[in-house]
């Protein structure tokens, strides 16, 4: 679309070591992403969806390929990439402002001053509504506050690329559509370039510009990308009933459950599984076991 | 079989019965607060009954060379002798200045040139002067080896490198007994500390040493373990934020040790406080375990009591010591679940 493109991932290979040699994770992964452009990323448990975040983020290394954000490579973690972690990652000691102050600080050392820092913290407080719990630490606020309070760190960076890694996936039904609004208000509000992991396929088709399917791992790729052109704001309650928004939703479900079962269905007989595929996509909290478990190689 | 039915119908009524005067009795109450004024009170006020008794049957039908093994009476009767000791030496050594304040101005008032001096009390030390001085012996001891362990272990923490250096050194010198390093220090402490006009007495820096020397391992060990084991995603925090070294440090890591550091230095304070005692009554270094060892060689027939108020003594210190701790580490830590076992 734009001769010179916002963020790209070009062929990202990446290789983690094991004891019984190198495991390869992902394989040529290719993306492009336009600015302000809102994108999720959706699989099975393992397929290496944190990996391509944590890589855009520079907290990962690809072994082979890049990322080249603004027609530079990304070569190390960095406040323009903030990142909104799974388990919102706040530090226990500090309360939600100073959370989000530790970031500002970090970023707008000798171009605000004291007073403006103040406001900007207070203004992407307010922005995520939690103005009102400024002073208590995240041990004393919900887990959907903590999450809120983590989205308003990462905006308080002014970042250019909003990286989240299922970040509502702990929370229940109701605060994961409370912060989802939010979301989308925020998105049309700064404009910000949103890369999000997710489970949930609702929640892909309703916040998303485009919905990008990966294939199940090792080795895993981009599998599909489905545009959605749904005109926003959207509306849950009216989209529900949308025959658009139906199809994308079993666009999705087909490429998951059709072409990419989840490995273990493969290991185990039909008989097994039961009539629960449908359900268990919805399951808020899955773990991803073989992630966790590379994200902790990797470092 | 009319009987019978009888008998059940009682039983079930005297079940009901029962029921109904637990129900009233706890909501009486407020749900639960009985109960929990039992656990927290009735049980350990029984248990502690209990002891008393056991102690004071077991005890008369032990005899030994010092006479029969004391009871609690016999052991309250001496610590009230101790505390009349110690209010006698307190009266003694006022006097003692007294007549010597007396005497000084009587002699300025004949001649006003004369010279004066005031000689210090040198009576044997009370039970209570023990104590004291093995507060103050444990503490130094324990501020020093902290101040040591805290940086050591901060720094062996965050470097991978000095970990797998010092480890084996900490791992060998863990558990090595006070008695092991009583002569080393007693040694050393004599051919180094010479002076003419010490500020301490040797006795008083062999026993702080030891208790440094043993006060050190714990906390090194749990504060390195605290600060290497900053929660990885918290670390990616600081990545994200670029932040500078000093204040990853600062904001993140020391913060997130800082229950662990806590648990090692409350385990140094245990360990200090009873190699302390040990270390008193081996070198004969002035404090509660010199009392222990005195009354020992005494061997009067009140001893054995005057050993066991000592031990008593030694106990609660430890406790209240620990429960200091364990105050310092609610006020200072973010973590407020810690477990006050």
């Amino acid at each position: 679309m734009n001769d010179k493109c916002h963020l790209e991932l070009t062929h990202v290979n990446i290789d983690f070591p094991t004891d019984t040699g190198p495991f390869r994770a992902l394989e040529d992964v290719s993306l492009k992403i336009d600015k302000g452009e809102f994108v999720t990323l959706i699989g099975h448990s393992g397929c290496g969806k944190s990996t391509v975040l944590n890589i855009v983020a520079g907290l990962h290394r690809a072994t082979a390929g890049g990322v080249i954000l603004n027609g530079r490579e990304v070569a190390e973690p960095g406040p323009e990439r903030a990142v909104v972690f799974q388990n919102h990652s706040l530090l226990p000691w500090l309360t939600a402002y100073e959370n989000v102050e530790l970031g500002v600080k970090q970023v707008f050392k000798g171009k605000k001053s004291r007073a403006e820092m103040r406001d900007w913290i207070e203004h992407n407080l307010e922005l995520v509504h939690m103005g009102h719990a400024r002073d208590k630490r995240p041990d004393e606020i919900s887990g959907g506050m903590k999450q809120r309070v983590g989205i308003a760190r990462a905006l308080a960076m002014q970042p250019e690329v909003l990286l989240m890694d299922e970040p509502f996936g702990a929370l229940d039904a109701l605060t994961r559509a409370h912060l989802q609004d939010s979301l989308m208000e925020i998105h049309a509000t700064l404009g910000n370039t949103v890369i999000m992991i997710t489970h949930d396929v609702d929640e892909a088709v309703l916040l998303s510009d485009r919905i990008v399917m990966m294939t199940n791992g090792p080795a895993a790729t981009i599998g599909e990308v489905l545009h959605i052109q749904l005109e926003r704001p959207r509306e849950r309650l009216a989209l529900a009933d949308d025959v658009r928004y139906n199809h994308y939703r079993s666009g999705v479900l087909k490429f998951l459950y059709e072409r990419q079962k989840r490995p273990e269905e493969n290991k185990k007989t039909p008989a097994d599984r039961g009539t629960t595929h449908a359900d268990s996509e919805n399951t808020p909290d899955e773990v991803e076991p073989e992630n966790v478990a590379l994200r902790v190689v990797g470092h | 079989m009319q009987t019978e039915t009888t008998l059940n119908k009682y039983q079930a009524y005297n079940l009901k019965f029962m029921d109904r005067l637990l129900a009233f009795l706890s909501s009486d109450l407020r749900a639960g607060g009985a109960r929990q004024l039992v656990l927290t009170i009735g049980v350990p006020l029984a248990a502690i009954a209990m002891f008393l008794m056991l102690w004071s049957v077991l005890a008369a039908k032990v005899q030994t060379s010092l006479g029969q093994l004391p009871g609690p009476a016999k052991v309250w009767e001496q610590t009230l002798a101790l505390v009349d000791e110690h209010q006698a030496a307190r009266a003694k050594e006022a006097a003692f200045y007294q007549r010597q304040e007396k005497r000084n101005a009587e002699k300025l008032a004949a001649n006003p040139n004369a010279e004066v001096r005031i000689r210090a009390y040198t009576g044997a030390p009370t039970f209570f002067d023990q104590i004291l001085t093995s507060l103050v012996t444990v503490a130094t001891g324990f501020l020093i080896a902290s101040l040591i362990a805290v940086p050591i272990g901060i720094v062996t923490g965050m470097s991978q490198t000095l970990y797998s250096a010092l480890n084996p050194i900490i791992q060998l010198f863990k558990p090595v007994s006070p008695l092991a390093w009583l002569p080393i220090v007693t040694m050393v402490v004599s051919a180094v500390y010479v002076s003419k006009d010490p500020w301490f007495a040797k006795s008083f820096l062999n026993s702080a040493i030891t208790v440094t020397l043993c006060c050190l391992w714990p906390t090194i060990i749990n504060t390195a373990v605290g600060v290497s084991t900053v929660n990885k995603d918290l670390i990616n925090v600081s990545r994200v934020l670029r932040l500078p070294w000093l204040t990853k440090t600062v904001k993140i890591v020391l913060p997130s040790a800082i229950p662990m550091m806590f648990t090692g230095l409350r385990l140094s304070l245990g360990i200090g406080w009873m190699v302390l005692i040990a270390a008193e009554m081996l070198a004969q270094n002035p404090g509660l375990g010199k009392f222990v060892w005195d009354e020992f060689q005494n061997g009067s027939s009140n001893s054995l009591a005057r050993i066991m108020v000592a031990v008593l003594v030694i106990g609660f210190i430890g406790f209240v010591l620990d429960r200091g701790m364990l105050m310092l580490q609610r006020k200072f830590s973010w973590d407020k679940s810690v477990i006050t076992r």
